[in-house]
């Protein structure tokens, strides 16, 4: 598949975003994040601009953008219109939430409720964003059940990321949120590596032989395509990534993504001073947003699609 | 909606015939001629004199190579003409938010609502076939429309009021008609020649159909000295019994 930059940054930024707003429902409703004014402007401020502008990069790649208030009416079928109502909705209790934090100074009581209700809206709205790949029958590589647990860990790793920095930069930083961060980025790396090992395991049933009904696998091969030229079909679909640049990428991804946060965070609980410690939880998130970023761009160029098999692809 | 009809009262299809598909593209062209003017028009082209044109078609024909050591099957090439299958189970009508993609009830022909459509393109990824076409100057998904505007056209004599890639294929590859029916003449084709299903294990339960190719008379085709065995004299041909001796004569 085409990977294109509007969605690695939609769903990725969005992802960041909703792990941020999780964290901080969480934190706040127990009472381990006070609800300092400032620092809720900075945190709350970075989850809302990390979503909003994660959902408008995803709408300006549409053919239509004035009628994306469309894609809100399908949600009984459609996981895209589900995303988007669950996005909308999500807003309602992380917003009050916000206000609670930043103009009355309170997390407790109501707006505890409201940040939890917040967090699981935001866990709902990323799982509704995997579901998108994931229901896709035709891609293999999606259609399985690892990628939704990919997306969550991966949005509820780099928002505790952003967390632990926040809370560093503004003095609220505890132990809590290191180990919070140190948990999900191991469980994100552990689930990742899972999903490749899946997905390099298994085949889809799909091959040139069953998309044409002619012979046997392996023995059906693409004489002529339809024209000399490429067509949307082919731009968009058969994106096509040699496999040890796919290998070389996961090795960055995995180094990026997971071992230097790794390292850098307990390095960052035990440095001596303060700005030391600002500076490595700054490292860490760079690396996470890098390895992020690959990692997405991974998940979509690996990705094969059935239609590939019809320009020359024995196996989808 | 996107909801799928739970059944369609008929389910219009077309069938194709690798046996006799010559690989003309005749029909991916009508179609072309037909649908820019029609319910999807214009059917527009990027680049179309320049060195990389492309654009926007509801048909393709692809040539496949077929391997086998089947007698009958051997080292053949097969024509295979493509457009959107107007499956049972679309996935393409289920993933769009916006209501733009639908299958009708009365005929189970697959459409999309140009004035809906937000050019998502998840439609297009949903399909295994590669049925759906991004129109990038309009910013809207079109697709086969199995001629909705020419099946039903009162104005058209009733023998065109068939697909374009239907009534243009010059070699009668192409058979349209109601496959829900076991009565039609698709469905006894069907019938008779084992007509399948492309990718059956991807769900989607296609309309369209397929006929495979024949097998072939398999005759060794070359002598003992491996010269053409058309060609090869055969000697009870020979009436006269001097044209007989200069055989023998000419043979020694």
């Amino acid at each position: 598949m085409h990977p294109a930059f509007s969605v690695i940054f939609f769903t990725t930024a969005s992802g960041a975003g909703y792990g941020l707003l999780v964290w901080l429902g969480v934190f706040g409703a127990i009472g381990l994040l006070p609800p300092d004014r400032w620092f809720g402007v900075a945190a709350f401020g970075l989850a809302f601009a990390l979503v909003t502008a994660g959902l408008l990069s995803s709408t300006f790649h549409l053919g239509h953008p004035e009628r994306a208030w469309r894609a809100l009416t399908q949600w009984k079928t459609s996981w895209l219109s589900r995303e988007g109502v669950a996005a909308v909705l999500t807003y309602i209790p992380t917003g009050l939430f916000a206000i609670g934090w930043i103009f009355l100074e309170r997390n407790d009581g109501i707006f505890a409720a409201l940040g939890l209700a917040g967090a699981v809206l935001c866990l709902i709205t990323v799982w509704c964003t995997a579901m998108i790949y994931a229901s896709l029958k035709s891609i293999q590589r999606w259609s399985n059940g690892l990628v939704p647990p990919v997306y969550l860990a991966l949005g509820a790793a780099t928002g505790s990321l952003l967390l632990a920095l926040l809370a560093q930069l503004f003095g609220h930083q505890s132990f809590h949120l290191y180990a919070v961060s140190l948990v999900t980025v191991t469980l994100a790396a552990v689930l990742k590596l899972a999903y490749w090992r899946a997905i390099g395991k298994s085949r889809s049933e799909s091959t040139a032989a069953s998309a044409t009904g002619l012979g046997k696998p392996g023995l059906v091969r693409l004489l002529e395509a339809p024209h000399t030229e490429s067509n949307y079909l082919m731009q968009e679909m058969g994106y096509r990534l040699a496999r040890k640049h796919a290998e070389r990428l996961r090795i960055v991804a995995v180094i990026a993504l997971f071992a230097i946060p790794l390292i850098l965070l307990p390095a960052a609980a035990l440095a001596g001073t303060s700005i030391l410690t600002a500076f490595l939880l700054v490292l860490a998130v760079a690396s996470a947003a890098i390895g992020l970023v690959v990692e997405r761009w991974l998940f979509f160029a690996e990705a094969k699609h059935t239609v590939t098999l019809y320009y020359g692809e024995e196996s989808a | 909606m996107t909801s799928l009809p739970a059944t369609t009262e008929r389910r219009l299809g077309l069938v194709i015939d690798l046996d006799i598909c010559v690989g003309c593209h005749a029909c991916a062209v009508n179609c072309k001629e037909w649908n820019t003017g029609g319910h999807s028009a214009p059917l527009t082209d990027r680049d179309p004199y320049g060195a990389e044109p492309t654009g926007v078609w509801f048909n393709r024909i692809h040539s496949f190579e077929v391997e086998s050591d089947e007698p009958g099957l051997r080292g053949r090439t097969v024509h295979f003409p493509k457009s959107c299958l107007h499956c049972e189970d679309a996935p393409c009508v289920t993933v769009c938010p916006t209501g733009a993609s639908y299958k009708r009830e009365d005929d189970g022909i697959v459409l999309v609502n140009g004035d809906w459509c937000i050019g998502c393109k998840l439609c297009s990824w949903a399909c295994p076939y590669g049925a759906r076409e991004y129109d990038a100057d309009e910013g809207v998904m079109k697709k086969c429309t199995l001629c909705v505007d020419k099946i039903y056209n009162e104005n058209l004599p009733v023998e065109s009021r068939v697909p374009a890639c239907v009534s243009t294929c010059p070699a009668g590859a192409r058979h349209f008609g109601d496959l829900g029916d076991p009565a039609s003449g698709v469905s006894k084709l069907v019938a008779a020649r084992g007509g399948y299903d492309l990718m059956p294990e991807q769900g989607c339960k296609p309309t369209n159909k397929y006929l495979p190719p024949r097998r072939r008379e398999d005759k060794d085709l070359h002598d003992a000295n491996g010269a053409p065995a058309a060609l090869a004299p055969e000697a009870g041909d020979i009436d006269s019994a001097v044209l007989r001796w200069v055989d023998r004569l000419l043979s020694r």
